[in-house]
């Protein structure tokens, strides 16, 4: 029973493409994604600003003033690391998940799949759990910031899917992650 | 004079044999010093068959920890029925049981006759002509082996079983994944199914006919049941969230799993039939990893309710749950034995993880495993083996251990990395 990997590849290789086009060429591209959409559905609902570019309105709660330009583009962080069986957000990339924030808002149409991830160390399910909470750490935090549930889900892989090979702490470190995926 | 030369052959035969005794596929690597001396003599008139099937029913022996087998070079004779054996050669080499047999091809297939010698009693324990269809030779050699070994040990073969697994290739976004399925001894593997999505924890129904297991290939986790020979299958569940660690209950009706729908994971059960879904823990904690007991009763199940991975046991209709290890601060999956009288699970020590045995109603945990990163145990239907996944040099691969701890095995390693073992029931 195979599963047409070609053809997922390739929907795969072009959604990256796609994606790889906004997040370069910035505004105008963005709006083909998302833009368009957000657009004729701005004003309606929260209040926050989307659609057009830099105006630095969006973030009600964020206030941080930093990336004012940036809120149409996807953020280019998408991976966030974790510490050894613990799901806190650590405070090094709390700035990373408010980007995400911010991008969120501005851009209510886009979708967010959170995708969990552990190191390999103890059983599949259980690890299954773990990314899961991780996962939904993220989440928590983006609806606390004011994002809407609706542009986000939750995906664990637990430690399905490693990005670095090997034993130790160095490939551990790096597999113990919640991706952003748009 | 003659016995020293006999003497001499045989070292030299030793010698050469354990030179060629490197090319098996199966790696013993802890033997028991308990193992009964056997022989299996090839059989007479098999020599040109597509398998040696005495080999085989030799290998299944030795793998099963409880069996030392006599080399094959140092057998000076080769008796081929029950009224060619002379004990006492046999017994000058410390064989205490002897397989001797015939085999020839007939029309469809063909037609093995075997003999079971007690060396020390000068007796015929059991004996039977085994017709084979097609080319089932290595299935008719596993069901010597189940005879042989019921024989003497009194404990039901289990070499006619099959294992399933999962096999993983590449990293991250780029995955290859595949479920399989093969004999005992990891011959004649099957692909059931591949994606480039993971693919987890595949679990057998009683009647050895389907898999359940865990697919991602909508991208997110479902749990689907397939029937292994006909490849037709059905999505049970797909909720929200985990779709995980699927479960059959002894009747083959039921399906228990851990469901994260509604908040952290929970046990929940599925009525295949009716599609209806019982959920059987409502806690803030991950619960996970059930398993029903032999009987039906009980599930056991991973929960972190007290902290970290603890294995607890409730009724199979819910409510209270108590908790079955203590040993450690990390213990998970558990498998019942087939008498439900024991567990089998993970337990983390300063080692890492291994594979460990502990009385169900409390009691020491006994380790059996020697690896650091050895899970997902599963427990062969006689309760004899446990096998499981473990990692050496990067490369996962199935290993093996005796329920008393005293042998173990490799299993050979099929491309890739394999894990997430699962021992089929008895399928005769």
């Amino acid at each position: 029973m195979q599963l047409k990997p070609l053809a997922r590849s390739l929907a795969v290789a072009f959604s990256i493409l796609a994606v790889a086009g906004c997040s370069s060429t910035g505004g105008t591209q963005d709006g083909d994604a998302y833009g368009s959409q957000s657009g004729s559905t701005a004003g309606t609902g929260t209040g926050s600003g989307m659609g057009t570019s830099g105006t630095g309105q969006y973030g009600s709660t964020s206030g941080s003033g930093a990336g004012q330009q940036a809120d149409s583009r996807i953020p280019e962080v998408r991976t966030i690391y974790f510490d050894y069986d613990r799901d806190t957000i650590k405070s090094e990339y709390e700035s990373v998940v408010m980007g995400h924030a911010r991008y969120l808002q501005a851009n209510p149409n886009a979708r967010v799949t959170l995708q969990g991830h552990t190191d390999e160390r103890g059983t599949r399910e259980y690890n299954m759990a773990l990314g899961e909470r991780r996962a939904r750490a993220v989440q928590r935090f983006l609806n606390i910031q004011g994002v809407s549930p609706s542009q986000m889900s939750v995906v664990s892989y637990g430690e399905e899917r490693p990005a670095a090979s090997g034993q130790g702490d160095s490939a551990y470190s790096q597999n113990r992650r919640v991706v952003f995926s748009y | 004079m003659q016995t020293l030369s006999k003497a001499w052959l045989f070292c030299v035969l030793l010698l050469i044999s354990s030179v060629a005794s490197a090319n098996l596929t199966i790696e013993i690597t802890r033997g028991s010093d308990q193992a009964l001396p056997i022989g299996v003599v090839p059989f007479e008139g098999g020599e040109g068959f597509p398998e040696d099937v005495a080999q085989i029913v030799q290998d299944d022996l030795e793998r099963s920890g409880m069996f030392a087998p006599l080399e094959r070079s140092a057998m000076f004779e080769r008796p081929s029925q029950a009224s060619d054996v002379e004990f006492g050669t046999w017994r000058s080499l410390d064989t205490r049981y002897l397989v001797v047999g015939r085999a020839q091809q007939t029309g469809g297939g063909y037609q093995l006759q075997f003999d079971l010698m007690d060396i020390s009693g000068q007796t015929r324990m059991i004996g039977e002509t085994v017709n084979v269809s097609g080319n089932d030779l290595r299935g008719a050699a596993h069901y010597i082996s189940d005879q042989v070994f019921e024989a003497i040990t009194d404990i039901r073969g289990a070499f006619s079983t099959k294992i399933a697994y999962v096999t993983a290739q590449g990293l991250g976004d780029n995955m290859q994944f595949g479920l399989y399925v093969a004999d005992a001894d990891g011959a004649r593997s099957q692909q059931v199914l591949t994606s480039d999505q993971p693919i987890m924890s595949p679990a057998w129904s009683p009647d050895g006919r389907k898999l359940a297991y865990v697919s991602f290939e909508t991208e997110r986790p479902a749990i689907y049941i397939q029937d292994v020979s006909s490849g037709q299958r059905v999505q049970a569940t797909s909720f929200e969230g985990i779709n995980g660690a699927p479960a059959w209950s002894p009747d083959g009706r039921r399906l228990a799993m851990s469901l994260s729908k509604d908040g952290q994971p929970d046990i929940y059960v599925l009525d295949i039939g009716s599609r209806s879904l019982n959920r059987l823990t409502d806690s803030n904690s991950i619960d996970t990893e059930p398993a029903f007991s032999p009987n039906g009763a009980n599930i056991l199940f991973t929960s972190d309710r007290s902290g970290g991975p603890q294995i607890y046991q409730m009724s199979a209709n819910g409510g209270n749950a108590n908790r079955v290890t203590y040993t450690g601060n990390y213990n998970a999956r558990g498998r019942y034995s087939p008498e439900g009288d024991q567990i089998f699970l993970v337990h983390r020590s300063d080692r890492g993880y291994q594979v460990a045995r502990q009385e169900l109603d409390g009691g020491r945990l006994v380790v059996l495993s020697e690896s650091t990163r050895d899970e997902s145990p599963s427990v062969a239907p006689n309760g004899t083996m446990v096998i499981f996944a473990t990692q050496q040099g990067g490369s996962g691969f199935l290993s093996a251990v005796s329920a008393d701890g005293r042998s173990s095995f490799r299993l050979p390693a099929a491309q890739g990395e394999v894990r997430d073992p699962a021992w089929s029931p008895f399928l005769n």
